[in-house]
């Protein structure tokens, strides 16, 4: 048989898109043939969003290796700029798969513009104050999102900050955003065949970026800034190029969402820093800089509090504590020490038969 | 080594991943496939965690309540009825999950959601698998946009229209002050129909102060905007936990309008650690007072006390109603859990334009096609640290 000799990098990336195909196809398979919960199938599109959010959180955290609060902000601007002209274009365009693919790109790209408008005051601070700075800009998103009244009618488009009462509209106006009530009426164009595909584009983004030029340049100026400095690489360009993809690919998880629910409103939960936060503990349970273990571990914990329905109220404090033994699980050094004990001695030797060639 | 262990237990996790879709299906297809369709499925759907469990919890107990009662006296058309309630933590996503969760069960009828974000996104649901909804306490417009869905309270436009045409009516202030969140739809909702039938009252709104989720702590500002504009009557379309800071800061800065509510204040008395009579003279517009004299409300009054030793809200007597209304229904349109989700749903569509429901929320309940409810609204005003009706 042909020994292939990758690198350890493509080696891992392999994992990666094997992992999330196996795991789609198994789903798809299931879907298809009918054998699936209501709950699973209405969960599928949240997880690709979950886990697009989380990849695209990984670039800033682990690769760019600075703390954004900040992110559900960006997916808010994806989820609102692309279900309002979902909304208006819903009679125009009645293609819904081309539809959606406009929403996409108009979501992403917004969401990408927003990142380079932040990213270019917020970059020029460093750790703490910039996780700060972030986690402010994400708030400023979602209040003005609540204030912000949009109507349309035959003379076009009417902007307020203060009530539908003050757009001015014709009789035959309609108000689109309705402040705080958010958009209602989106389409759900979501499915989780388009979740799957957003997924692999956004690995495949992320990870070809990690593995190039420029991703080596982002991750020499996370390591060490003043080096990384010193042999001419340009700092704002690349902190700029990592953070405005993943804003723009939260956007894009932001489109997934707001297609899938048919009411859209900006509350502290969806898109307030609690989920900043959310899509940050995805980020750290799987490993800081772990592209991998981002989807892995969005996914578990998108199913989890789901699955403890059966504990009812005590739902959320089991969630809490699972969550707590599995960050000690993965990262405690006590931990990762006995679970290296535990390999060698038992799943190791077993192991090895198999692969003994591979692993060195 | 590391590497090796990373392998296993990604395996194990794809494995896990796989078995968990796999076991729900299974799941599904055998209650779907068992055709022991015995009992009436009723699948409840609201906040039972989170900063908006009271509303959920009431709902829940006071459904609990009504079924059992249901159920004791030989069920509805001689079949016994099962409750499953979801919490959703007041968001659409959750809704949504929480509806599927039951849907799973094998829910027939659906009763909620207990808050109107989650109502809405949990009606778009609803009328694809044209499931029958009724909402307790669901008050945007939204939520019964389809034909399948209905309403036990009243829509928010109505609330704000019936309190500026209350205040005008009774002549209570010629100078108003409105104090909302702007980032909630219940408020804001109701906020905006005031403002549009205040121009047709004979009072002035003197003031517009709004404040959102992220700074509901301090009030003083607003309070004090209003003072300044000389409003006798403070008009609060806000849920009562806000409320009771508001109270608090206005007494402290010794300004004392008349504090004019909607159904949210209600449950402002039963807050832990709030000085009753801040709220003395508080009036709120409320279908439901606890303390009401007719026999129907003490008996339920009673018994929610005796099994959950606390005083119902508005929510529980929306839900204990709702109960009562699908029971009403289904005996009218003869439906059986037989028909299917969808059978149930086209009979009770058409029975719920014609009954006529007297509850605890109101006497003579009835329904129109579009899902609105029709009943006098009751302005209700707190009173020796207790709720009682304006007659």
């Amino acid at each position: 048989m042909k020994k292939f000799n990758f690198s350890r990098a493509t080696k891992d990336n392999l994992w990666t898109y094997g992992i999330v195909l196996i795991v789609s196809l198994i789903t798809g398979f299931l879907l298809m043939t009918g054998n699936m919960s209501s709950l699973m199938k209405g969960l599928l599109v949240p997880i690709c969003s979950y886990v697009i959010l989380a990849v695209s959180l990984n670039l800033t955290v682990g690769i760019l290796g600075e703390l954004s609060l900040g992110h559900a902000g960006f997916m808010c601007v994806g989820a609102f700029t692309s279900a309002f002209f979902s909304k208006i274009t819903q009679n125009i365009i009645t293609v819904d798969a081309l539809r959606f693919v406009i929403a996409i790109i108009i979501g992403a790209a917004f969401a990408g513009l927003m990142g380079i408008l932040i990213g270019m005051p917020v970059l020029r601070l460093k750790g703490d104050y910039l996780a700060i700075v972030t986690l402010a800009f994400g708030e400023i998103i979602k209040n003005v999102i609540n204030v912000l009244y949009i109507g349309i009618d035959s003379r076009g488009l009417h902007f307020s900050m203060k009530d539908t009462l003050s757009l001015g509209l014709e009789e035959d106006g309609e108000v689109i955003v309705k402040g705080a009530q958010g958009i209602t009426g989106t389409p759900q164009d979501s499915n989780f065949f388009v979740g799957v595909i957003l997924i692999f584009i956004t690995l495949f983004i992320v990870l070809n970026l990690i593995n190039s030029r420029d991703g080596r340049a982002i991750m020499a100026i996370r390591d060490n800034l003043i080096a990384a400095e010193s042999v001419g690489i340009n700092i704002t360009k690349y902190k700029l190029m990592a953070f405005s993809i993943s804003a723009a690919l939260a956007g894009a998880a932001g489109v997934l969402y707001a297609h899938n629910l048919n009411s859209l409103m900006a509350t502290p939960k969806n898109f307030g820093y609690n989920m900043s936060i959310m899509i940050l503990v995805y980020v750290v349970l799987g490993g800081i800089g772990n592209i991998k273990g981002s989807v892995i571990a969005a996914v578990l914990l998108t199913i989890l509090p789901e699955m403890l329905r059966g504990m009812n109220n005590y739902r959320m404090l089991i969630y809490a504590i699972v969550l707590i033994v599995i960050m000690l699980f993965n990262w405690s050094p006590k931990c990762l020490e006995w679970r290296d004990i535990f390999m060698e001695k038992y799943i190791r030797p077993r192991f090895n038969k198999r692969v003994s060639k591979e692993v060195e | 080594m590391k590497k090796t262990f990373k392998k296993v237990v990604s395996l194990a996790l794809i494995a896990v991943m796989a078995l968990s879709t796999a076991a729900c299906g299974s799941k599904q297809t055998n209650s779907a496939g068992s055709d022991s369709t015995a009992t009436f499925k009723i699948g409840g759907i609201g906040p039972t965690t989170g900063s908006a469990s009271v509303y959920g919890i009431a709902v829940q107990n006071a459904a609990e309540l009504a079924i059992k009662e249901i159920n004791e006296a030989g069920g509805i058309n001689g079949y016994q009825v099962e409750l499953n309630f979801q919490d959703d933590e007041a968001d659409q996503e959750k809704g949504v999950n929480a509806y599927n969760t039951l849907k799973d069960w094998g829910m027939n009828l659906l009763l909620g959601s207990v808050t109107s974000g989650s109502c809405v996104a949990v009606a778009a649901k609803t009328a694809e698998d044209n499931m029958f909804q009724l909402t307790p306490s669901g008050s945007a417009v939204d939520c019964v946009a389809n034909d399948n869905a209905f309403q036990v309270c009243f829509t928010d436009p109505n609330q704000g229209i019936a309190a500026a045409q209350y205040i005008g009516q009774n002549g209570m202030a010629s100078k108003v002050a409105v104090i909302y969140d702007s980032s909630d739809v219940y408020s804001s909702g109701i906020y905006e129909k005031f403002a549009g039938e205040a121009a047709n009252q004979p009072f002035e709104i003197v003031a517009t102060e709004s404040f959102t989720a992220d700074n509901k702590t301090d009030f003083s500002v607003q309070l004090q905007n209003a003072k300044t504009a000389g409003a006798e009557l403070v008009f609060l379309p806000i849920y009562y936990s806000e409320a009771t800071l508001i109270l608090n800061q206005a007494a402290s800065m010794e300004y004392a309008p008349t504090f004019f509510g909607c159904d949210g204040l209600d449950g402002i008395l039963s807050v832990e650690n709030f000085d009753k009579s801040l709220a003395e003279g508080v009036i709120l517009l409320t279908p439901f007072a606890a303390d009401a004299a007719d026999e129907k409300t003490q008996k339920f009054v009673a018994d929610y006390e005796a099994a959950y030793g606390s005083t119902p809200n508005q929510f529980a007597a929306d839900a204990y109603d709702a109960i009562y209304i699908m029971k009403a229904a289904i005996e009218k349109s003869g439906a059986t859990p037989a028909d299917g989700v969808s059978g149930i749903c086209d009979k009770l569509k058409g029975a719920m334009t014609e009954i006529t429901v007297d509850g605890l929320t109101g006497a003579g309940m009835t329904w129109e096609a579009t899902g609105e409810v029709n009943k006098e609204p009751k302005a209700m005003v707190i009173k020796d640290g207790a709720y009682s009706l304006i007659q």
